[in-house]
């Protein structure tokens, strides 16, 4: 079974996604940062397929993914390094890109390489609803890859109820009006939104991200959802100073308060 | 009011593409503001009220009709009858207010408070200042930090103007990375802004949108041909193509008579294969940028490859939908020029013609030496822009130049 699936069928409430840039900040990094989330209770990873132009994307991940180019990351290595991953780990695995890099790939053989390697489910900002419905869905129902779809505080309803209809593994509830890597707390009407979706009462679960950086923001995205997704703020704190083992111990301790870290 | 053309091979389908190039592959963060576009922009700018200030501005205010102006000595130097479309004499100086006028009526009709832009050479940016300033609307640009340096003069232009121009320090630091951080701004703040897109390029509906408002170029080029050759129909419009909104103006009415060639010129910056270049319907693939699919310079992974040439408004690696899609039809040919042959024709227009051109334009007045034609032709070249901008830019290559 799809192990985002089967996720969500044992877990139900503070489920921790972390985002990181794979290649960042060596290249052989991705296996270690990895292993490392893993070992500190996160329950989905989130593998940036580094991009040129990634235009969803703030300054941090957007600088991640120039320095992981720099360092010579490219899909085939990503999926070599995912491969050696899953002989050691049954993480739920998710890669986030641009479509663009996917069409560049091949649309095919992309999704059957994501297949073939151990990926459970992809996040790609830029691929319209209706082209996934129309090229795509069928294809992911055979190969059992989950699809997430983001709204925001502007999707309409009815387009939501679409969304949701189209989106296995969870949706992206996309917090606020921004990029990534935001940083303004949570405000009012970002609390009244949540509220709104839960009462819509959707088929998928739900993980809010964007602006989500520290235990409190986690804590209160975890009272209106399954869980939240990190990005931005863990990859300033792999960039910080330490054993990177260390790094990553560090950050999510503070996020997940450590007593929680060895339940 | 009717839309004009809407039943032609070369025009927009409803979910925004030309052949297989264009439609709208954005974010989520994105899709209120563009679909809201999407469904009402026809009616907007075809509503009477709209297109009677719209006509007035473009009157009273750029100065419009712009000349057909008979280049005679230019034609006795190439052999054959050429006409200049005299955009560099619209007000700010390009083809870029025409597009601006329009979006400045469209943001007002949708309520917003807040302009931003995106430009390369500047010129788009001082236009939308201009109109910012015309409405007392807050205008922000985003400009690359390589080209802040190049086009120093539009800097002060737009700040004159009281536009922000915020550097855009990402990558290539130049037209691509200043579309980046528009489209970022936009997604950071969806419900007072407006983003006014200087080219055919983006989501669907800017390319057809910023299309019909450059449109206006081939609408007076059909009579003031027909006033001075006795045919509305030239028999090649040549203009050069960063986004190709000059371009898109220039042929729009003709798009389907295909007894007018169309001519696309591409900045192929050191050389087309020299790996400093913009050649993009040469070096281009399959792709998407900034929302659309087009063709655009990449790398086999999908990287978008920084373009260099020595015109910031043609230093993008993409081309406009449209452009994509005449250029890999045959409806239109493409011809690239290097930055030592586009600078070459700067000096022989100023020189025949007194009229100092942009670096851009040049490289369409250039494409005369790579083309085959007759000497009786008739051949428009839409001189899209004045050189005043690029002033710093001439002086250090005669400096160069007088070294060697
Ligand atoms: C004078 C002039 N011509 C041409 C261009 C290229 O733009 P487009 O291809 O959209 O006409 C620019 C862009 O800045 C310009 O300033």
């Amino acid at each position: 079974m799809n192990r985002i699936k089967s996720l969500f069928e044992r877990k139900h409430s503070n489920i921790l996604n972390v985002y990181f840039t794979a290649g960042y900040p060596n290249l052989e990094d991705t296996f270690e940062i990895a292993l490392g989330l893993e070992g500190c209770g996160v329950d989905i990873i989130e593998l940036g397929m580094p991009y040129s132009d990634p235009l969803a994307d703030g300054p941090t991940i957007q600088e991640s993914g120039s320095r992981a180019l720099k360092n010579g990351m490219t899909l085939d290595i990503l999926f070599t390094q995912i491969e050696k991953l899953r002989e050691q780990s049954e993480l739920p695995l998710i890669l986030m890109g641009y479509f663009n890099q996917v069409m560049q790939y091949g649309d095919k053989k992309f999704f059957e390489r994501c297949k073939a390697v151990g990926v459970d489910g992809l996040i790609l900002p830029d691929l319209p609803l209706h082209v996934f419905e129309r090229d795509y869905h069928q294809l992911f129902k055979e190969l059992e890859l989950t699809i997430s779809f983001l709204i925001t505080p502007q999707t309409p309803d009815s387009r939501i109820r679409k969304i949701d209809s189209l989106t296995t593994g969870f949706i992206y509830v996309v917090s606020s009006y921004a990029i990534t890597g935001a940083k303004k707390g949570i405000q009012p009407y970002q609390i009244d939104y949540f509220k709104r979706i839960n009462a819509m009462e959707l088929s998928n679960p739900k993980l809010i991200g964007f602006g989500i950086s520290d235990h409190k923001t986690f804590t209160i995205a975890c009272e209106y959802a399954e869980g939240a997704i990190i990005g931005s703020a863990f990859i300033k704190a792999l960039g910080g100073l330490g054993s990177l083992p260390e790094r990553i111990n560090a950050f999510i301790s503070n996020i997940k308060m450590k007593e929680e870290i060895n339940s | 009011m009717i839309h004009p053309a809407t039943n032609s091979a070369y025009q927009v389908d409803d979910l925004g593409f030309y052949g297989e190039f264009g439609g709208s592959y954005i974010p989520e963060m994105l899709y209120h503001n563009v679909e809201y576009l999407r469904k009402n922009y026809l009616n907007i700018i075809y509503e009477d009220q709209f297109q009677k200030e719209f006509k007035d501005l473009l009157k009273n205010y750029v100065g419009r009709p712009t000349p057909l102006y008979f280049a005679k000595r230019l034609s006795s130097h190439f052999g054959t009858n050429i006409w200049l479309k005299r955009e560099d004499l619209n007000h700010t100086g390009a083809h870029k207010v025409n597009n601006t006028i329009g979006q400045i009526l469209l943001a007002q009709r949708l309520g917003k408070k807040r302009i931003i832009a995106e430009t390369g050479a500047g010129q788009h940016g001082v236009a939308t200042a201009t109109v910012c300033a015309l409405k007392g609307i807050e205008c922000i640009v985003y400009m690359g930090s390589v080209d802040i340096e190049r086009q120093a003069p539009n800097v002060s232009r737009m700040k004159m103007l009281g536009a922000k121009v915020i550097p855009a320090e990402s990558g290539s630091k130049t037209l691509k990375d200043a579309t980046n951080e528009a489209i970022r701004d936009w997604i950071n703040n969806p419900e007072d802004t407006h983003y006014i897109i200087g080219s055919v390029v983006g989501p669907h509906p800017y390319p057809d949108m910023v299309a019909r408002f450059q449109s206006v170029i081939s609408e007076e080029m059909k009579w003031q041909l027909k006033e001075q050759i006795g045919s509305e129909n030239p028999d090649a419009i040549i203009a050069c193509v960063g986004g190709g909104s000059n371009a898109a103006g220039a042929y729009y009415h003709y798009l389907d008579n295909e007894n007018v060639r169309l001519v696309a010129v591409e900045a192929a910056g050191l050389g087309i294969h020299s790996g400093e270049s913009a050649a993009t319907s040469v070096l281009g693939t399959k792709g998407i940028i900034h929302g659309s699919r087009t063709l655009l310079m990449q790398t086999e992974d999908g990287q978008i490859i920084e373009p260099y040439s020595l015109s910031a408004g043609l230093d993008y690696p993409g081309i406009g939908p449209l452009h994509s899609h005449l250029i890999q039809t045959g409806r239109a040919e493409a011809i690239s020029i290097t930055d030592d042959e586009a600078m070459d024709a700067v000096f022989l227009c100023s020189r025949k013609e007194g009229i100092i051109p942009a670096l851009e334009t040049a490289h369409a007045i250039a494409a005369l030496e790579k083309m085959i034609y007759k000497d009786s032709d008739h051949i428009v070249i839409n001189l899209s822009g004045r050189g005043d901008k690029d002033l710093g830019t001439f002086i250090k290559y005669i400096a160069d130049h007088e070294q060697d």
